[in-house]
């Protein structure tokens, strides 16, 4: 949080100073200053944005580089109407933002910064180890109802999940409840948790043994207990890591991406190539997400 | 001199007018931003669908029928415990206790009454739900019966001082006439005091209830939020989702002017309407004790 305060107030502190230089040609649209990143979006790259942006700003004490969350939706409107030059996104963007952007004369520009495994979460002491993705589907669409279903003890399953206006919600539902189908309407059963935090969560699987959830690879420690996850019934059941993430074995991994307006340039262009450098890419394996393979 | 007196007099008339009038016209702008942003829902989304049982915003269901049945389980739940614990603890130290203990006992409540929900809230999840699930072998402690729990310790220290004051504002002459009667210290208490007291503590379990069922915070951190329509007494041991924790937690990302964010507001006229009805119910019992006392007492 006072990290986040730091980079504001240095922000704020740098738009007064730009606002005594005076702004002759009257364009109130611009940018307060070429050195100046506005990074909006994504609640699950905030972490990582205020990371790599701390980092970078060590490297070029001139960069000036402000990062906030809010949700992808309001990270990508926010980039189409011209409060921040940087989206960060845990999805594309959708064919409606693109004709929007269109519409608006911004053709965006897709960089893939990250990429973020889900992570199927018990308590330590529940004896199940692994879990194929139509089962985790069924527990949490309520078909399953009760551990031993499943090959546990006779437990009752509580189901947590984030608040549905969590951008990891969207994609568990996407991903795993419907399985990738786009004609599939099932829904989280009415008797799922809402939890308002990724600590909530953690919180509450590492205390209950009948609780499952799903986190983001990031967030879990080491008091609950990952399972091993197969795409169709007869395997092969694969734990997320970095190894798993990046060959595609894991079957609930996503990218994470940054937009921006038009081709970057200045010191956009240079932030966003050494993110895809080895020395950014290993603050996101230290923050428990899994780098995107750098090209040489 | 006099012509002075007049016009500060005319003028502090005026600023206790404004004062007064103020808010009323807070409470106007208040009721016409929510009916001008919530009422479009009703358009939006056939009253049907919005008293259906399901609740799940992003992909159109609509449903506030679980949200009004979780808020009304958890505020009564929590009433039931504020009301006989706050009560009880009023007229100990209002009556019973002796002025040393009293003395001390009314800050350390009017503290209490202070402490920010979230600190309760975040006790809730880290003692009161684990606590709960193993004592009541629930399959999760995140339940409205929380909820209920840390309400009622929120609304317990409004309930407390404010029936407090109105006991002790019971004139001393009407209980030194119950003893002098013969009556006992218990009959004094519940035959005397505490009717001569009635309005006011109405007022406090009103406040208790308007505490209770605004709160949000804590709520939202030990309640589960699962919108299940419940349907035995046992759903209160399961979760629930309040229509407060709703709005708080569902508003930040909604984009105005979306059908989900006139159902949002819509939900905020239905919990005014509330607040309006158990406001009017306790005004109601307020005047009818007052004609009563009136009897007694002349």
């Amino acid at each position: 949080m006072s990290r986040y305060r730091f980079i504001l107030i240095i922000l704020l502190a740098g738009l007064l100073l730009t606002g005594c230089r005076g702004n002759p040609g009257g364009e109130n649209d611009a940018p307060a200053s070429a050195n100046t990143i506005n990074n909006k979006g994504s609640d699950t790259l905030v972490n990582l944005g205020l990371a790599w942006a701390e980092q970078y700003q060590a490297l070029y004490p001139e960069a000036r580089i402000s990062v906030t969350g809010g949700g992808t939706g309001v990270g990508i409107q926010s980039l189409l109407n011209g409060t921040v030059q940087l989206a960060s996104a845990s999805r594309q963007i959708t064919e409606r933002e693109l004709q929007t952007a269109r519409a608006g004369g911004i053709e965006p520009v897709e960089f893939v910064v990250a990429q973020d495994a889900i992570a199927v979460i018990v308590h330590p002491d529940n004896p199940v180890e692994q879990l194929s993705l139509q089962q985790i589907s069924d527990i949490y669409s309520g078909k399953i109802n009760n551990w031993s279903e499943v090959g546990g003890e006779d437990r009752p399953i509580v189901r947590l999940s984030r608040e549905s206006n969590s951008g990891t919600h969207v994609y568990f539902l996407e991903a795993v409840l419907r399985m990738g189908r786009e004609d599939d309407r099932t829904l989280f059963a009415p008797q799922t948790l809402l939890l308002p935090s990724s600590e909530g969560i953690i919180a509450e699987v590492s205390d209950n043994p009948n609780a499952i959830g799903y986190d983001g690879l990031g967030y879990v420690t080491p008091n609950v207990k990952v399972l091993a996850v197969s795409a169709d019934e007869d395997g092969p059941y694969v734990l997320p890591s970095e190894e798993t993430v990046n060959n595609g074995t894991y079957p609930i991994a996503r990218d994470l991406y940054m937009y921006t307006a038009g081709e970057p340039q200045g010191m956009l262009l240079d932030y966003l190539n050494w993110i895809l450098s080895p020395d950014a890419q290993q603050i996101v394996s230290a923050l428990g997400f899994v780098p995107v393979p750098v090209e040489s | 001199m006099i012509a002075r007196n007049r016009l500060t007099e005319i003028g502090v008339t005026r600023l206790i007018q404004l004062a007064g009038f103020s808010s009323i016209i807070f409470m106007g702008m208040i009721l016409y931003f929510l009916l001008t942003e919530g009422v479009p829902a009703l358009g939006e989304v056939s009253l049907r669908e919005l008293f259906s049982s399901r609740w799940y915003p992003i992909e159109g269901f609509y449903g506030i029928l679980p949200l009004i049945t979780g808020s009304l389980m958890v505020t009564i739940g929590a009433m039931l415990i504020a009301v006989p614990f706050g009560l009880c603890a009023a007229v100990y130290i209002s009556e019973v206790a002796p002025p040393r203990l009293a003395a001390v006992l009314k800050p350390l409540v009017e503290i209490l009454a202070g402490l920010p929900s979230v600190v309760l809230g975040f006790l809730g999840i880290v003692i009161l739900s684990p606590f709960l699930r193993r004592f009541l072998d629930l399959p999760t402690g995140l339940t409205a019966f929380t909820g209920s729990l840390l309400l009622g310790g929120i609304a317990i220290p409004t309930v407390i001082s404010i029936s407090e004051d109105a006991l002790n504002n019971v004139p001393r002459s009407y209980r030194e006439a119950a003893r002098a009667l013969g009556a006992t210290g218990w009959q004094t208490i519940w035959g005397v005091t505490v009717p001569a007291a009635r309005s006011g503590i109405l007022t406090a379990v009103m406040l208790g209830v308007g505490r209770a069922m605004g709160e949000t915070m804590a709520v939202m951190m030990v309640t589960g939020n699962a919108p299940v329509l419940p349907s035995s007494l046992g759903a209160l041991f399961e979760p629930a989702r309040t229509m407060t924790a709703t709005i708080a937690s569902e508003m930040g990302e909604v984009a105005t002017g979306s059908e989900h964010y006139h159902v949002l507001f819509f939900i905020g006229i239905v919990l005014f309407l509330f607040s309006l009805v158990v406001n009017l119910i306790a005004s109601r019992l307020v005047f009818r004790s007052k004609g009563r006392a009136e009897r007694v007492l002349s």
